[in-house]
């Protein structure tokens, strides 16, 4: 079985390799290797920030201050995390309470956004009715401006409402996110019609074809809502329309003991970690799958 | 000149009666339109037409608005220098961050796309990461500490360059040419995915014809095959970029601190948020809102019309 398999991959070496040399023969070596370098390094550059933040979460005390600075803890420890956590846990609102306001915002909203745009998404993809397309152009312009524009004004809305000070303030407007539309609309684009047709002559009602048909076979552009929505809802601090301690975020409460000053610099690092770990994690199991959906992101006049 | 009138009426009346007859059989789209759309008509349609309507306005949440007509965009250009170093700030970030953010995305996706397979996903995630690390960049006021332990004082003193350290996040000579270091660290973002699957999606016969053709190097490749091929997805990543680089307010609010020494960091975004949530001038924080608007929408549309002459 094995040697079967080493020869299958010798095959593929070799096949791999003749892919290359016959796609480039305009390419130079020295091009090749110096671009290559370059990369490496800029890579490193990028890198590097992301490294020295988690690997300052693992120093224990007497590293994080040591000069010169040593980037990889010499005796990694979990202590940092520790005493977040008892920090976190002397806090007047507890730390489960800020755990649950953020993961239930952000598990609401993205799962709302996911199906709302959705359903807008196959009838703007799939037919052709006055309005839709006016209705995408609105919605592209709309990815033209950032959100702080419309903060303001949001705030009275949502004052209105009477949702200013609840977690509605965070999730509702959060499913109109106009990204999300738009890379779902392209993304389904793609799906062949004759699909949506053959159910319908089977019997299937529209509701049924879009649960039943469309929605399986746009599972890449489903994570990748999901992901542009967690980032967002994830790291919202939520400060401006949410007052109540209790119904803050988990971030707000972390930024706080981030902010306590140079006796918390390891679990200030221990912070970052717990925020950035969320969005890498998702993005890192999900790659292939957001790059399929990026490939119809296109823009086309 | 009548019967041009009457005939072009006739017309709209018919394509409107068309129009109406598909609108009644297509309910069911708009059924399945509505909730997405009422909710996007509630969130991003209305704030902006009540932010332009209240620019106009003088309004403190606690009294009803009243119209003063101009005098908010009179008292911004004319009156409040503070304004005008925030504009002058997120003009510099955009022209300087938006561009070389951009080329950036598209240099890295464009090298990464020859590796095999499972090193350009490392290199994805490798330049990804920093858009999605959260708050991350916070680590960059440990580097630029502004005492003599700061990683990058301690460096150039070594190095014989400064004799004393520098304040990096507090002189104003240094804040913006740093956060522009961050923001460009950060800004292979969503338009950086776009180029890397847009580029994966390049029919390969095309370069096959292109070498018959006699392209030399992979300059011209770049210029007459890949480029023109990528069209829709530069113009998304245009978008992308300059959406990015007009909104920066969270990177100099975290590192030069809110307000910054001299309101040397100051962008038009903090000054909306000082405006709307410190002060509740939420009249003149429109007015500020608008201006951004204004500035976003133009810029897009300027550079989507430079982009649509690209290879050719």
């Amino acid at each position: 079985m094995s040697k079967k398999k080493k020869k299958q991959q010798n095959v593929e070496a070799v096949y791999h390799k003749k892919l290359i040399k016959r796609r480039k023969p305009n390419r130079s070596v020295w091009g090749d290797i110096f671009l290559y370098l370059f990369l490496l390094l800029v890579a490193v550059v990028m890198v590097f920030p992301i490294v020295y933040a988690v690997s300052s979460a693992l120093k224990p005390l007497d590293e994080l201050f040591k000069f010169p600075p040593r980037i990889l803890a010499q005796n990694p420890t979990l202590d940092n995390f520790s005493d977040l956590f008892v920090t976190m846990g002397k806090s007047w609102v507890t730390f489960s309470r800020y755990l649950f306001n953020t993961v239930f915002i952000t598990f609401v909203g993205t799962f709302g956004h996911l199906i709302v745009a959705s359903m807008g998404a196959f009838v703007l993809a799939k037919y052709d009715f006055p309005g839709g397309a006016g209705f995408f152009k609105l919605v592209t312009v709309a990815m033209m401006f950032t959100g702080y524009v419309t903060q303001i004004p949001n705030y009275l809305i949502l004052n209105a409402l009477g949702w200013i000070d609840t977690y509605w303030a965070i999730i509702i407007p959060a499913f109109a996110s106009p990204m999300g539309l738009f890379l779902m609309k392209q993304f389904m684009e793609g799906l062949p019609t004759s699909l949506i047709e053959a159910a319908k002559i089977d019997g299937a009602n529209e509701w049924k074809v879009f649960a039943g048909i469309v929605m399986p076979n746009v599972k890449p552009a489903w994570m990748t809502l999901i992901i542009f929505s967690v980032q967002g809802l994830w790291n919202n601090k939520a400060a401006t329309f949410i007052y109540s301690e209790a119904k803050k975020t988990l971030v707000y409460a972390m930024q706080q003991i981030q902010s306590g000053g140079i006796a918390r610099t390891g679990q200030g690092a221990a912070v970052l970690v717990v925020l950035m770990v969320v969005p890498i994690a998702i993005f890192i199991f999900s790659e292939s799958q957001i790059l399929e959906t990026m490939a119809s992101s296109g823009l086309k006049d | 000149m009548k019967e041009y009138w009457k005939k072009y009426l006739t017309l709209r009346r018919h394509n409107l009666q068309v129009a109406w007859k598909k609108a009644k059989r297509s309910k069911m789209c708009y059924a399945f339109l509505f909730p997405y759309a009422l909710l996007f008509t509630l969130f991003y349609i209305a704030p902006v037409v009540a932010s332009i309507f209240f620019s106009f306005t003088y309004y403190n949440i606690l009294e009803p608005p009243s119209f003063i007509g101009l005098q908010n965009y009179i008292s911004l250009i004319l009156e409040d220098d503070i304004f005008l170093i925030g504009l002058k700030n997120t003009l510099m970030i955009a022209v300087i961050t938006g561009p070389l953010g951009y080329i950036m995305s598209f240099l890295f996706a464009w090298l990464i796309n020859e590796l095999p397979r499972w090193v350009r996903s490392v290199a994805v995630v490798v330049f990804y990461a920093p858009s999605i690390a959260g708050n991350c960049y916070v680590i960059f006021s440990v580097f630029f500490r502004g005492d003599a332990y700061g990683y990058v004082n301690a460096f150039l003193m070594n190095l014989g360059i400064i004799d004393k350290p520098v304040l990096w996040f507090i002189d104003p000579k240094y804040m913006l040419p740093i956060c522009m270091l961050v923001i460009l660290w950060m800004s292979l973002g969503t338009g950086f995915l776009s180029f890397v699957a847009g580029l994966q999606g390049v029919d390969r016969s095309q370069f096959e014809a292109g070498y018959m053709d006699g392209i030399k190097n992979r300059w011209q490749e770049l210029w007459y095959i890949t480029l023109p091929n990528m069209k829709p997805m530069l113009m998304f990543g245009a978008v992308m970029s300059i959406t990015q680089a007009f909104g920066v307010c969270d990177v100099t609010m975290a590192l030069c601190g809110y307000p910054s020494t001299d309101y040397a960091a100051r962008t038009i975004v903090t000054h909306l948020f000082d405006y709307g949530f410190t002060r509740f001038e939420m009249g003149y924080a429109c007015a500020i809102a608008t201006i951004l608007f204004l500035i976003m929408i133009l810029c897009n549309k300027a550079i989507q019309s430079l982009l649509r002459r690209v290879g050719t």
